[in-house]
């Protein structure tokens, strides 16, 4: 948020990419199960 | 636990999935009805019964938001996300022993009163936040968090049906999965509940227009309400969510109904998968169409999905049961406008009343959502019912109500055609606001 030359803040790259993989791989097997059961429509 | 303020250099990246892991767990509310037939066997249960904890909780989501609204703007977002995962996860907890033991009671109170407090301030507790780090879009930030709370059914739904299927649908089976569920959501939420952090300072402008642009008004939640805008937006709110709900009540019987009488019957395989794709563009609609109107404009994108929500309308009830692929694509483009409408109205609100208490209006404007939640289903089952006594079959069990879905979308329109922006007299004065914001970061400096 501010700018302070002297101390560059940490990186907090590594913490970002947890963060997403945490909410990310659930919801993607639930977007995996929902593919699997849309293309019923088509096929079933 | 560390203080909410963030410290320098904190990305606002981290906000969002801290949001996304309270909406994708409470959104498991959608997915109860796999535990309706279980719990009916076991507990020798009536379907209007088990169906009671998911009423409850909707009941209570609606009633936390509106008046715990004010509290958890005071109290924060760490506040705010501690209590619905103590309330959430108690929820099942309680529901657990409810199912060991066979009181049905114990699962009624449990999942649908504590669990569902945890609802309505779980919905709410990150959009003030997001939209205070995202002020340059703040329709994108509200729009990953809500798309949250439609993609949490996505994942309970399959994952409470494997779960049943692995520990038995009995009573001590359903105990265990209620419990493994209370466990595994709290661990899950606890990621928001450690990575949510509240600006240092409002508002963070990250492009020319959001730095130029002058100081927003501010109004307080107890004042929004006395304006014409609240209600204009309730209206708005409403009526969308109503149609939207039109097609999601009974999506599978209405598509198999529309093309009975066809060559192109559709099956009961064929119209899940139907429901199925209607998820994914409620969900898709939460996040895209949210994200268009930091392009476009609150007001803009309203217009299309009610606009264009009625001529979709239009065209299912006059050429729907001709084509297939017209009635499907219709059907996805109402939902996605459906979704669309619930992630886009936060940032609708910050722009009529600035950020000064949008979780708290937001969650007092969610009483349009639980009213919609009634009529919508009411409006059309009542004239299926009706028009089916009367001896129709088909498409024409639904003309009817796909009309009266037309009107409310114009009754919508027109109310957001008379949205301006709120008359100063319900502003705060810029030296109470600011003594305000003070007082609240303060209160959340001393509270960490």
């Amino acid at each position: 948020m501010s700018n302070d030359s002297s101390q560059s803040p940490p990186d907090r790259r590594a913490l970002i990419a947890f963060a997403w993989l945490w909410v990310g791989a659930p919801l993607g097997y639930g977007l995996y199960e929902l593919v699997r059961k849309a293309t019923q429509l088509f096929t079933g | 636990m560390s203080p909410p303020i963030a410290p320098p250099g904190w990305s606002r990246w981290l906000v969002p999935p801290a949001a996304l892991s309270v909406h994708l767990s409470i959104g498991q509310a959608y997915a109860w009805s796999v535990f309706k037939p279980p719990l009916e066997s076991a507990l020798g249960l009536s379907g209007t019964q088990s169906a009671l904890p998911f009423q409850l909780a909707i009941v209570m989501l609606g009633l936390s938001a509106a008046f715990g609204g004010t509290l958890v703007e005071r109290r924060g977002p760490r506040w705010a996300m501690t209590v619905a995962l103590c309330c959430f996860s108690s929820g099942f907890l309680l529901s657990a022993l409810g199912a060991a033991t066979e009181q049905y009671w114990l699962i009624v109170l449990g999942y649908g009163f504590v669990g569902g407090i945890g609802l309505g301030i779980g919905y709410i507790s990150p959009v003030s936040t997001l939209i205070k780090w995202f002020p340059d879009r703040p329709g994108m930030a509200t729009g990953i968090a809500i798309m949250g709370f439609g993609g949490g059914a996505l994942i309970a739904s399959p994952w409470s049906a494997r779960m049943l299927e692995s520990f038995g649908a009995d009573s001590s089976g359903i105990a265990a999965a209620f419990l493994v569920h209370g466990l595994a959501y709290a661990v899950f939420m606890a990621l928001g509940v450690l990575l949510v952090r509240v600006p240092q300072a409002e508002p963070v402008a990250r492009d020319d227009r959001a730095a130029s642009a002058p100081t927003r008004p501010q109004v307080t939640a107890g004042q929004a309400i006395r304006t014409p805008q609240f209600w204009l937006l309730w209206i708005v709110l409403c009526t969308n969510v109503t149609a939207g709900i039109g097609i999601l009540e009974k999506a599978a019987p209405m598509i198999m109904d529309f093309f009975a009488e066809t060559e192109t019957t559709v099956s009961a395989t064929a119209a899940a998968g139907f429901v199925a794709l209607l998820s994914a563009a409620n969900m898709a609609g939460r996040i895209g169409w949210s994200t268009t109107s930091d392009l476009i404009g609150r007001k803009n994108i309203y217009r299309v999905y009610l606009g264009v929500g009625a001529l979709m309308y239009a065209c299912i009830a006059l050429f729907g049961d001709s084509s297939k692929p017209l009635f499907v694509l219709c059907a996805l483009v109402i939902l996605s406008f459906y979704g669309g409408g619930f992630a886009t109205i936060p940032a609708y609100l910050k722009d009529l009343f600035g950020t000064h208490q949008v979780g708290a209006i937001h969650g007092r404007l969610l009483t349009a959502w639980s009213t919609a939640g009634v009529l919508g289903p009411l409006i059309v089952n009542w004239i299926a019912d009706r028009q089916e006594e009367a001896g129709r079959t088909g498409a024409s069990l639904y003309g009817l109500s796909f009309v009266i879905m037309i009107g409310l979308l114009a009754v919508g329109f027109v109310a957001n055609e008379l949205v301006r922006p709120v008359h100063p007299r319900h502003h705060i004065p810029a030296p109470r606001a600011r003594q305000e914001a003070a007082d609240v970061e303060r209160q959340q400096s001393e509270s960490a």
